[in-house]
């Protein structure tokens, strides 16, 4: 199988080679990791052909593209002779082909003046046909890879263009030109990779119970299925809560996000529900099996956006109990919410989720974790479910985990797992009290700071953690 | 919202959930609006073996929609494919199907569980199953 350089973005490492491995899982392909780094823009990957390479990076968010590899090496001449015998035999194959070369250099740059000889450099490859700057049909880019003001590249490569990735997603997908969004919409990067991790797709139904402003549907059903999404707070749906955006009037809804982005046909629609109350069926062992192929979410944290479901904080009196019956059906009666515990909602989705999928459909859901613990993070787990990966992203004092299930065929699940213990969760009827991570949110992560002024400095605890790439400016929450 | 919605809609009270009555819903006072979509053809294929049958021929019956046949069609049964230029061409059953499911919306209206008599209103499309206080 021939190799290919996949030229990725420097942006949320982690989540680089789970979203190609979902895109090679979502198109039935064999993909083999021969180079990959944190560290690198660079990948090398094994893939049958062009056909399969594509498959894989078109509708990639974390790359610009996909090259056959024709040579690498440290430098120059390491890479003509890596070149020379890497790929003679198919060089003939463009030699009357319209051509061009391009030059992509990270952490550095070349001149034009400087570029040119470089290229000069390959005439042997002795391409006969047209130089083409548009529409060349064989498009060749040299790659340089740089130290960090390093004077000259330290690796190269020389690789054929086969096909360019879906991240211009990212752009049409851009909040900021969304008509509609809230204080806690994701990120549109981060919302399309996600439904790329989840395997969203052409003919498949995915679910959001936490939609908000339907950030994820619209995510999902830009890769093709068909979406609906509900939330506890029903005026984030209908847009009666106003938009988030500043100077905004007039009345914006999910629905209209949809049809901003011609979705509408994808979206059956969304409904005020809470996760423990649940109105979606679901399915007995009489009834048969699940019927979502994916559910995608980022639960509320408790820190803008607060983590209730229905009911009361204390138990309710027999009046009180009667004035509720008695006044239910008025015009303006707001069912009661509490606060709930963080891990309970989390188990809670799993629970559901394990319930509703279809078998080897997918659970993405985000988790916000203080990065001060050091208690082993408990990830949480189903008999149901599989977890397939772990992808994070760091803020100064916490971070982020997409958590991504598949629901195994009924025949793998462990008969003896199901009978797992009851957990224990957080008592107590303050938000606090139920919510560690919103605790120690709010005390600004005193134990996080502790810890970073005993340790010998803060770089070394940064490294120790496994925290590089920390982003101050990029701390949103939900 | 769309009606192929509600074949996944049940009573949100826990207790009703054990109990065949508390699904399908049944609609009340409905205002119904017809969306044009694209046919989506994978997609019917794929949720076709996944739907409540008979919940379904309640549905259309309930809100005097033309009667659905008794029993499920088959998948293979949804197109037609021609010899000559290879394309599919949906079936008439399958137009009605995708007009049912995907293109008849209820706007306004009510949702009623057929075991507790709970109703759910349906408010611009978006319904509302949130339970007051007393049956939480």
């Amino acid at each position: 199988m021939p190799d290919y350089l996949v030229r990725l973005v420097q942006v949320h490492e982690s989540f680089r080679k789970t979203e190609l491995q979902s895109l090679a899982d979502l198109n039935r392909v064999e993909i083999e990791f021969v180079k990959y780094a944190e560290d690198s823009p660079f990948c090398i990957v094994r893939l049958s052909d062009d056909a399969a390479a594509r498959s894989v990076i078109t509708r990639n968010i974390l790359s610009y593209g996909i090259y056959e590899l024709w040579g690498q090496g440290v430098d120059y001449d390491s890479l003509h002779a890596s070149v020379k015998q890497m790929s003679p035999q198919i060089w003939a194959q463009y030699h009357k082909s319209p051509f061009r070369f391009t030059m992509d250099s990270y952490r550095g740059s070349r001149s034009m003046l400087e570029q040119f000889p470089i290229i000069e450099s390959f005439a042997y490859l002795d391409f006969k046909g047209p130089v083409r700057v548009r529409d060349a049909e064989a498009s060749f880019t040299i790659f340089e890879d740089y130290e960090h003001n390093g004077p000259s590249p330290k690796y190269l490569y020389l690789g054929r263009f086969v096909a360019a990735s879906g991240r211009q997603a990212k752009t049409t997908y851009d909040l900021k030109k969304r008509h509609y969004i809230s204080t806690t919409s994701m990120d549109a990067e981060l919302a399309l990779l996600t439904a790329n991790i989840a395997l969203a797709a052409p003919g498949k139904f995915f679910y959001d119970p936490f939609m908000g402003t339907g950030g994820f549907p619209l995510a999902c059903a830009h890769y093709g299925a068909v979406v609906c999404g509900s939330d506890i707070d029903g005026r984030s749906i209908r847009g009666t809560g106003g938009s988030a955006r500043r100077g905004q009037t007039g009345k914006k809804d999910v629905a209209m996000n949809f049809v901003q982005y011609g979705l509408q046909s994808r979206y059956l629609g969304g409904f005020v529900s809470d996760l423990t109350n649940t109105p979606l069926r679901i399915p007995t062992v009489e009834s048969g099996a699940g019927y979502l192929d994916g559910i995608v979410c980022d639960p509320p944290y408790g820190i803008r956006e607060g983590l209730k479901v229905l009911g009361h904080r204390e138990k309710l009196e027999d009046f009180e109990r009667q004035t509720h019956q008695d006044r239910f059906k008025e015009a303006g009666y707001i069912p009661p919410k509490r606060p709930y515990s963080f891990t309970a909602i989390q188990d809670d989705i799993l629970a559901f989720a394990s319930d509703t999928l279809v078998e080897g459909g997918r659970l993405s859901m985000w988790m916000p974790t203080a990065n001060d613990e050091d208690v082993e993070l408990v990830i949480p787990m189903h008999p149901c479910l599989e977890l397939l990966s772990t992808c994070v992203q760091p803020f100064n004092k916490w971070s982020r985990r997409l958590l991504t299930y598949r629901r195994l065929p009924e025949s793998e699940v462990s008969k003896d797992a199901m009978e797992y213990a009851k957990k224990e969760y957080e008592q107590g009827v303050k938000a606090s009290e139920l919510n560690d991570f919103r605790r120690k949110y709010f005390e600004g992560f005193r134990e996080f700071e502790k810890s970073r002024q005993e340790g010998a400095t803060s770089e070394n605890f940064s490294e120790a953690k496994g925290l590089r790439g920390i982003n101050k400016g990029n701390c949103s929450c939900n | 919202m769309k009606l192929l919605t509600l074949n996944f809609l049940t009573c949100a009270i826990k207790t009703c959930k054990s109990s065949p009555l508390s699904f399908p819903l049944h609609p009340r006072e409905v205002e119904l609006e017809i969306l044009e979509t694209d046919y989506n053809a994978v997609f019917l294929r794929n949720i076709l073996p996944r739907l409540e049958w008979e919940a379904l021929r309640v549905l259309a019956g309930e809100l005097g929609l033309p009667s659905l046949p008794e029993s499920s069609p088959d998948v293979s049964s949804l197109s037609t494919s021609s010899e000559e230029d290879d394309s599919e061409t949906p079936t008439q059953v399958a137009q009605d199907l995708h007009r049912l499911l995907l293109e008849t919306c209820i706007k306004e209206g009510k949702l009623v569980c057929g075991c507790c008599g709970h109703e759910y209103a349906v408010k611009e499309g978006v319904a509302n199953f949130l339970l007051p206080g007393h049956l939480v």
